[in-house]
């Protein structure tokens, strides 16, 4: 009679121990909030701050340095591999959000959504400071939602002695630039990199910018639907067409290897990439901005910038309001380390891109004043839908040679709808 | 009392203490977004899942007459159509002829199941960096400039499409080996008495004996395999994401459904209503052409 009362006893053992170690497995889950320990110094609430993965060494060491300079709270760094745009998107829907992050943004339905918080009166001292080419995106109805941490911007770069051999001056319309890539690619090298893609994804309105055309017009309707546009789109096929286009490099553009191994003799990349370049080629480089096309065009780079933002479900919304404003209104030591002593970026305070030693000579130079004379950002009614759909209409147009005005029409559409969507709101 | 309440032996407890927690899991991480999805399909949706401005059909209106999407699902109708009954024969090809071995039988079966433990991320990454890359010194342009050619952009050439070809080759290596698999498990049990008497009957072997023994009676593994394979080619992601997706975004060209859906309702700019609309439409394709298949091929009628 002893034996089933057994057995089951052995059960409920096997159970319990089963349910232990299940309620072990969630605490293990729930542990990872990114809130609180993480060997931060300093007293007050327990705020997380996410960062999306810096190429560059060192940075992740440089901003856990900053974060445990801070007293008034316990400030704890997640360092995000992946899609970081993703999963910040993801985390601002739920509660287990970080207090403070950055972001390539925030986004106008981010905003309009109440996701982030209103930091006006925090940039308020200097806000003059700011570059406003890179804090236009970031303001809403004259209020600023994000704080911008540094500037970076794309330039072309090229190879002097390539150019030197072939008997070709660095170009300065976009007609020269066909023309030297033609005449730069031979069996081995290519004469121009724009990304695997041919350069409908890392360009996108620079063109159009070059061409004297916006993405939308201050009145908030499409600013670019135009013959102009048409024209300039038709050349990037020219260049596709003419097999001048590096196409399939292991490495996508915004890495400069392509252009060191010296697959290719011009590669439109990031400022960030310069240090690389100088390293590998030496002095044997020069840069250049999207050159400009047509009667009314302008030579462009694109600016933009990661901003420091709060999230409005924070439990601290004051204490991550004040420690932005500690490190990226406060601290110019940190920002210019953060800007300057690891990757290649430009401060996105005037007054300390002045200062700086390392952006007064030779290229680097160059891209500063590229920056302050022709930078153009995306503007914050430019929403993601709209940048898929110009995004399309330049593959279509780039690789499969479609008509430029079909495409810029169509795309258009999907602006306009875009436009009217987010300005009813306001 | 209490045991009553348990029931003999405590049955109901220990039905519960052993189901419960794949119910809970199901219920959290299945039906319950599922209906949730549903729910916001008729929301607008903006950076948010607890939406309040009902909308009614109209995220359905504008995905049906979204041609980015509607093409999308054409594209991969046509893919269906293709990938179904290539990776259908060769993996059947593959079950024949190592079924057909005598000696190293194990080993092949090894060989070929093993791309199905590769990563479809690894995998993608290793046909867009090594094989199919656009510089001279790419695996396939190696290959090429021994005969003189010129390199080919593999995944940026859209006429003649060559993605294609990376798409489709990376995604049998990874699959024709499963499948091979069933079918394997499949001919084993084919009773070795019908080749037998088949035998007797003065069938030649080959075609006739697959025709007439071999393919009939390997039915029931073929319907699940297609199956799977229209399901999988519908739920297309991993290998199309990783090999043509980009740091800005995917070219409008072999774009997944899924994919496109992805980059409509995930990335930075959440339209999860309208997201959610396209994830139904999506299923709704997927359940309709299932069960149309299931009837066609009789699946869950009495075996004869």
């Amino acid at each position: 009679m002893t034996h089933p009362d057994h057995r089951l006893s052995r059960r409920q053992l096997l159970a319990l121990g089963g349910s232990v170690a299940l309620s072990g497995a969630l605490a293990g889950c729930g542990s990872n909030t990114g809130r609180g320990g993480g060997g931060a110094g300093g007293d007050g609430p327990a705020l997380s701050q996410w960062y999306h993965q810096y190429g560059e060494a060192g940075t992740e060491q440089a901003v856990k340095r900053y974060a445990a300079a801070y007293t008034k709270a316990t400030v704890s760094v997640e360092w995000r591999p992946g899609d970081y745009d993703q999963q910040t998107a993801a985390a601002l829907l739920t509660d287990s959000g970080p207090d403070v992050f950055e972001v390539n943004g925030p986004t106008l339905d981010q905003i309009q959504g109440g996701q982030v918080v209103d930091l006006t009166d925090r940039i308020a001292p200097v806000r003059s400071d700011f570059n406003p080419a890179v804090l236009a995106p970031k303001t809403y109805q004259g209020r600023v939602y994000g704080i911008p941490q540094v500037i970076d911007t794309q330039l072309l770069y090229y190879r002097k002695s390539l150019l030197a051999k072939a008997g070709v001056q660095p170009p300065q319309t976009l007609d020269e630039l066909v023309d030297a890539a033609g005449r730069l690619t031979t069996k081995d090298v290519k004469g121009l990199f724009l990304g695997n893609d041919g350069g409908a994804g890392v360009l996108g309105g620079t063109p159009l910018f070059a061409a004297g055309l916006e993405l939308v017009t201050d009145s908030g309707t499409v600013g670019f639907d135009d013959p102009a546009a048409a024209a300039t789109l038709g050349k990037l096929h020219t260049l596709y067409a003419d097999k001048s286009l590096l196409l399939g490099a292991p490495a996508d553009w915004s890495d400069p290897s392509a252009f060191t191994e010296g697959l290719a003799a011009m590669q439109w990349t990031g400022l960030w990439a310069m240090p690389q370049i100088k390293q590998a080629v030496g002095d044997d480089f020069g840069v250049l901005p999207f050159p400009k096309d047509g009667p009314a065009g302008r030579p462009a780079v694109p600016v933009g910038a990661y901003a420091s933002a709060v999230n409005a479900r924070s439990r601290h919304i004051d204490a991550a309001k004040a420690y932005v404003q500690w490190l990226w209104v406060d601290r110019t030591d940190y920002q210019e380390d953060f800007a300057l002593s690891y990757g290649f970026h430009i401060p996105a305070r005037i007054s300390l891109a002045k200062k700086a030693a390392k952006l007064r000579s030779g290229p680097a130079a160059d891209v500063v004043s590229f920056t302050t004379d022709c930078g153009h950002a995306n503007p914050l009614l430019w929403t993601p839908a709209s940048q898929t759909a110009l995004q399309d209409a330049l593959t279509r147009v780039i690789q499969n040679g479609a008509d430029p005005s079909a495409q810029l029409k169509a795309a258009a559409g999907v602006v306009t709808s875009e436009l009217r969507r987010v300005q009813k709101k306001s | 009392m209490r045991s009553s309440l348990w029931g003999p032996q405590k049955r109901y407890l220990w039905f519960w203490v052993f189901t419960g927690p794949f119910v809970v899991g199901l219920a959290v991480f299945a039906y319950i977004p599922l209906l949730w999805s549903i729910a916001l399909s008729f929301f607008d949706a903006h950076n948010t899942v607890t939406p309040t401005h009902f909308v009614g059909l109209s995220n359905y209106a504008s995905m049906l007459t979204d041609p980015a999407f509607t093409s999308s699902l054409a594209t991969f109708a046509a893919f269906t159509l293709f990938i179904v009954p290539t990776t259908f024969a060769l993996s059947l090809a593959l079950a024949l002829m190592v079924n057909r071995l005598r000696f190293a039988r194990a080993f092949f079966r090894s060989v070929f199941f093993l791309p199905t433990a590769c990563s479809y991320v690894v995998a993608s990454v290793i046909w867009k960096m090594s094989v199919f890359n656009g510089v001279r010194f790419g695996l396939a342009n190696t290959v090429l400039r021994w005969f003189g050619a010129d390199p080919v952009a593999w995944l940026s050439t859209t006429h003649p499409p060559w993605y294609w070809l990376v798409i489709i080759t990376v995604r049998l290596w990874l699959q024709a080996g499963f499948y091979m698999v069933l079918f394997l498990a499949g001919l084993q049990r084919i009773p070795r008495a019908l080749y037998e008497a088949a035998a007797v009957d003065g069938a030649r072997p080959g075609w006739q004996v697959l025709r007439h023994i071999t393919l009939p009676q390997l039915r029931a593994t073929s319907v699940a395999v297609v199956l799977l394979l229209v399901i999988n080619a519908f739920q297309a992601f991993d290998e199309f994401y990783n090999l043509l997706s980009t740091a800005r975004g995917y070219p409008p060209y072999a774009r997944p459904p899924l994919v496109y859906l992805y980059y409509v309702a995930l990335g930075q700019g959440q339209d999860l209503g309208l997201g959610s609309a396209g994830a139904v439409v999506l299923a709704l394709i997927i359940v309709a052409v299932t069960v149309v298949q299931a009837r066609w091929f009789g699946l869950g009628r009495r075996e004869a």
